[in-house]
């Protein structure tokens, strides 16, 4: 129960946020769904706070967003380049195309949390890191 | 006469009585009737002179309230002494920890962009090393713990 006390306000957000908070062999697993990107974010912060750049390795914080769902629109995040869209969700798979740096496309599918099927306004269809995507609200 | 009329009304008396404790609900028969219930299987029930105990687990607190009314409702209970204590919740499910292959191939692909980041999975422990602004470390920390791996180890790890 020490870590739920050291990460006290984190544990009370992410539950606030309807996130599952676990402790198991000395690491705090919190797991969940955040209505809003913004939620997300916010649980980060906190997180960044009590653990200074993370790196305590006491706590795995996985949150996905709820907007990002099938048909939702999402903005390309990357730092400046194109995102590559793939044949097949994984870096080891060939390119067929790329989205501009902050193009909006649209989210067709999730293959799973880190790779999803993207539709671009221009008709290519592939697979994103999720990471570069950014759910429009 | 007289003996006639008394054999009469102790014959009648005794008929009143008899008929009176007839229809009269046994403690047998209320133990049986909830013991019957499947949806009061669970509990424990002694009945005594219509006093019907209820012990043993309830679900949760509307599941005791609603056992006990349930009891109550019943032909020839009195009164019921809920003394049913509350199940504790179950514990929750263990952490999904992925495995080591599919924490491999998603360390690669959260790593692309960032080749002066090295990372490895054994046990499901990713132990990260090299080196990382602090705005890049947030960024693949928060890939990294997207892996479900059972921890992330980055102590070696020097932030710029």
């Amino acid at each position: 129960m020490a870590l739920q006390d050291k990460y006290k306000q984190l544990v009370d957000a992410a539950t606030a946020a309807g996130a599952q908070v676990r402790e198991q062999d000395g690491v705090l697993y919190i797991d969940g769904t955040a209505a809003s990107g913004s939620i997300k974010d916010q649980l980060w912060d906190i997180y960044g706070q009590i653990d200074p750049n993370f790196l305590s390795g006491d706590v795995v914080l996985n949150v996905n967003v709820a907007t990002a769902v099938a048909g939702a629109r999402a903005k390309v995040t990357t730092e400046t380049s194109n995102l590559n869209i793939r044949k097949g969700p994984g870096t080891d798979q060939p390119i067929v195309g790329k989205a501009a740096h902050h193009e909006i496309v649209t989210l067709v599918s999730k293959a799973n949390d880190q790779w999803w099927l993207i539709r671009t306004d221009g008709g290519k269809e592939g697979y994103a890191y999720a990471q570069y995507l950014t759910p429009l609200e | 006469m007289k003996r006639t009329l008394s054999y009469f009304l102790i014959t009648a008396f005794a008929g009143i009585w008899l008929f009176s404790c007839k229809p009269k609900i046994s403690d047998q028969d209320i133990e049986a009737k909830i013991q019957s219930n499947p949806t009061l299987s669970h509990i424990v029930a002694t009945a005594k002179k219509g006093v019907v105990t209820l012990s043993g687990e309830a679900k949760d607190e509307a599941d005791k309230t609603n056992i006990e009314s349930a009891v109550k409702g019943m032909e020839g209970v009195k009164q019921v002494i809920n003394n049913m204590t509350i199940a504790p919740p179950p514990p929750p499910a263990p952490v999904e920890i992925a495995a080591d292959d599919p924490l491999t191939k998603g360390i690669a692909d959260v790593l692309k962009d960032f080749p002066s980041v090295k990372a490895t999975a054994s046990d499901g422990v990713i132990t990260v090393t090299g080196e990382a602004t602090a705005a890049n470390w947030k960024k693949i920390k928060m890939a990294l713990d997207g892996l479900k791996p059972k921890k992330v180890d980055a102590s070696a790890l020097t932030i710029k």
